[in-house]
């Protein structure tokens, strides 16, 4: 045991650091996996059970502004988990019309991008080389300003003072401003232009893929060119639409940005509703809860879709 | 060259304080300084001054709350002030190392110590009312001039529904906004009554159909630029907005009112959070704007009125004697003040308040 020791001691730093964990039973591709795996838990499990914590705990004006969860009372551990913020959110019907309704911005949101997106990642997939590429780099430049910036240029579009109301005056489409900064409408925009993006590049890559030999059969069969994209183009990207769906919806379900800066005080939306838990009621137990919630809200559907995924895998 | 040589050496020099002298944190309210003020601070102590701002009390409660914010001297209100001081999160100000505290005004720091015993754990900074800033041709065309400056203007659907068109913005302050409902339908403003809220949340929902948004500092440009045509505000930041509108001269004159039924009088603290990292910094901050000359700079830049006795004689003629800024004997008589909540009427305000903005 002893010279084993010794002969790792004099090993060169890196092949020591891998027989070290090599004893621990990683190797190789455990060892790739590991990384990920750690990179979640201290990322995500970690907090995520911190706020699991609070959100069992009671608020009280104090720093941290909740009562701790257990506290050693002459030798006996007490452990007080309070679940009333769980009951208190079915209690209140607020709660669940912010759910449905960011649910329903999302999904519209979604659906919009897609139709917006869908056409232009095909039509990039399709250009040339070159221009593929500059078209590529045109989707991707917005992100060199601050998305913050780029939500506050848009109020200066849409306000009553703003561009589009003065253009449409000019001409004489409209006599008064219309409203349309502070509306649903607004974060309709907002959420649309800031995600766009985001549907477009899966979906480019997934369409780039398409085998142009497909096309030329279905039109050697006799299909008329609308056809053979509903019937060839469309289910072949299937996997390119879930997949832009996914990064469109799940960040505008939580979207606390854009409904602040463009929408009305009357959209509601569950970061809105996250905000005023946590600044204007100071309860951080009870921001807590509408965050776990929040997260089973978004996990199931995930969790749907991954088994769907499965499913059709097997049947291939 | 000798020029460049110079200025190096003063940058030298400059850099050379800043190590010294170490950082100050300052986290005060929007637009609430005077230009040149941190600037002639940092360059009389060779302090390097980080300065960052917020609207409202509920964002500051946030942080003072989570601790470990890193500012050394924060703004609150005093009846916000007043309870994140039993949370224990203010450090007591050392009164001997204010050289210029005795140029405050004794009566005010009376009225400070209802709510912060012997005045401990705050200085106060300036003081404000909230009352009514208006667009005054956009409003005149619309209501009656006996309505004007009332808070039938907010309060009453009748008027509300003539100025909806033209643009009505609302502070997005619970507290703030429900004290003058309360006191509009000749209830105290520091009600906790379950009913009472009620009461005052059917009146704003009466009204909410008018109300174009809720925000507590974007109407400073929506005034002055005549995106709106009234707003609940501060004062001080509607006379900003006044004259704002002025420079821009495009034809906007704003005004602003404290309303004949009464508004809030407010004051702002000057507070040392206890875990402040430059403690001794922002005590020598905290003497330097109680300095007669500074104070008065600081109010005829901003338009809030001072606590500081001895600065009056440097105060502007013209801002010393707006009643907007400085209010009348028979106007003050009809201000009040608020009281810390507690917790459980926070909620049930809250609650209240976001019914009022999405009508659920």
């Amino acid at each position: 045991m002893s010279q084993r020791e010794t002969l790792n001691g004099k090993l060169p730093g890196g092949a020591f650091l891998g027989r070290a964990l090599h004893r621990i039973g990683l190797r190789g591709r455990g060892l790739v996996i590991a990384i990920p795996v750690l990179w979640l838990f201290l990322f995500f499990l970690l907090p995520f059970l911190v706020v699991a914590k609070i959100s069992l705990s009671e608020a009280a004006i104090a720093r941290p502004p909740y009562l701790p969860l257990w506290n050693w009372d002459d030798g006996f551990l007490n452990i007080t988990l309070n679940f009333g913020n769980y009951l208190f959110l079915f209690d209140d019907p607020l709660y669940l019309s912010a759910y449905i309704e960011s649910v329903k911005i999302a999904a519209v949101s979604t659906v919009i991008t897609l139709l917006v997106g869908y056409p232009m990642a095909y039509l990039i997939a399709r250009s040339a080389p070159d221009t593929r590429n500059i078209l590529l780099m045109l989707v991707i430049l917005p992100f060199w300003t601050s998305f913050l910036l780029r939500v506050y240029a848009w109020i200066g579009f849409l306000k009553g003072n703003g561009i589009i109301n003065n253009i449409l005056m000019k001409i004489g489409l409209i006599n008064e401003p219309l409203v349309m900064l502070q509306t649903d409408f607004a974060v309709y925009i907002g959420i649309v232009y800031t995600y766009l993006p985001f549907m477009i590049l899966p979906l480019f890559a997934n369409l780039v893929k398409l085998d142009q030999s497909y096309l030329e059969a279905s039109a050697d069969l006799g299909a008329r060119p609308i056809t053979t994209f509903f019937t060839v183009t469309l289910p072949l990207s299937a996997s390119g639409i879930i997949a832009g769906c996914m990064l469109v919806f799940i960040p505008a379900v939580g979207e606390f940005v854009i409904p602040a800066l463009l929408g009305g005080p009357d959209t509601l939306m569950i970061g809105r509703v996250l905000w005023n838990e946590f600044f204007s009621n100071r309860d951080w137990p009870i921001a807590s809860a509408v965050a776990i919630v929040m997260l089973v809200v978004l996990v199931i559907p995930i969790m749907l879709l991954r088994k769907a995924q499965a499913a059709e895998a097997e049947v291939q | 060259m000798k020029t460049i040589l110079t200025t190096c050496a003063v940058l030298a020099l400059g850099a050379g304080n800043a190590l010294a002298e170490g950082e100050l944190n300052v986290y005060n309210w929007s637009d609430y300084i005077a230009e040149d003020t941190i600037a002639n601070f940092e360059a009389e102590t060779g302090i390097k001054v980080n300065y960052d701002v917020f609207d409202s009390n509920e964002v500051l409660e946030a942080k003072m709350l989570t601790g470990s914010s890193g500012y050394d001297v924060v703004v609150p209100s005093i009846e916000f002030m007043a309870r994140q001081a039993q949370a224990g999160v203010f450090a007591k100000i050392d009164k001997e190392a204010l050289s210029n505290y005795g140029n405050l005004d004794p009566q005010i720091l009376e009225i400070l110590a209802v709510n912060d015993p012997d005045n401990t754990h705050g200085v106060p900074y300036m003081m404000f009312t909230t009352g009514l800033g208006y667009n005054v041709k956009a409003v005149s065309e619309r209501i009656d001039a006996e309505k004007i400056g009332s808070w039938d203007m907010v309060f009453d659907p009748e008027t509300a529904a003539k100025l909806a068109d033209c643009g009505i913005a609302v502070l997005d302050s619970p507290s703030e906004i429900m004290a003058p409902a309360l006191n509009y339908l000749g209830i105290d403003p520091n009600s906790e009554d379950k009913a009472d809220l009620e009461k005052a949340t059917d009146l704003l929902l009466s009204v909410r159909p008018h109300i174009r948004y809720f925000h507590s500092s974007q109407y400073i440009n929506d005034l002055a630029n005549g995106d709106i045509c009234v707003s609940v505000g501060y004062s001080g930041d509607v006379l900003q907005a006044r004259d704002r509108a002025a420079e821009a001269n495009q034809g906007v004159e704003v005004a602003y009112a404290i309303p004949k039924e009464g508004g809030q009088v407010g004051f702002d603290m000057l507070a040392i959070p206890d875990d402040a990292p430059n403690a001794a910094n922002a005590l020598k901050f905290i003497d330097y704007i109680l300095r007669p000359e500074v104070a008065a700079a600081v109010t005829n830049y901003v338009y809030y009125a001072n606590p500081n006795t001895a600065a009056t004689e440097f105060v502007d003629d013209e801002v010393r004697n707006d009643p907007g800024i400085y209010p009348s004997k028979e106007v003050q008589a009809n201000l009040f003040s608020l009281r810390p909540h507690t917790p459980r009427y926070d909620r049930s305000l809250t609650r209240a308040w976001t019914t009022i903005k999405t009508g659920q």
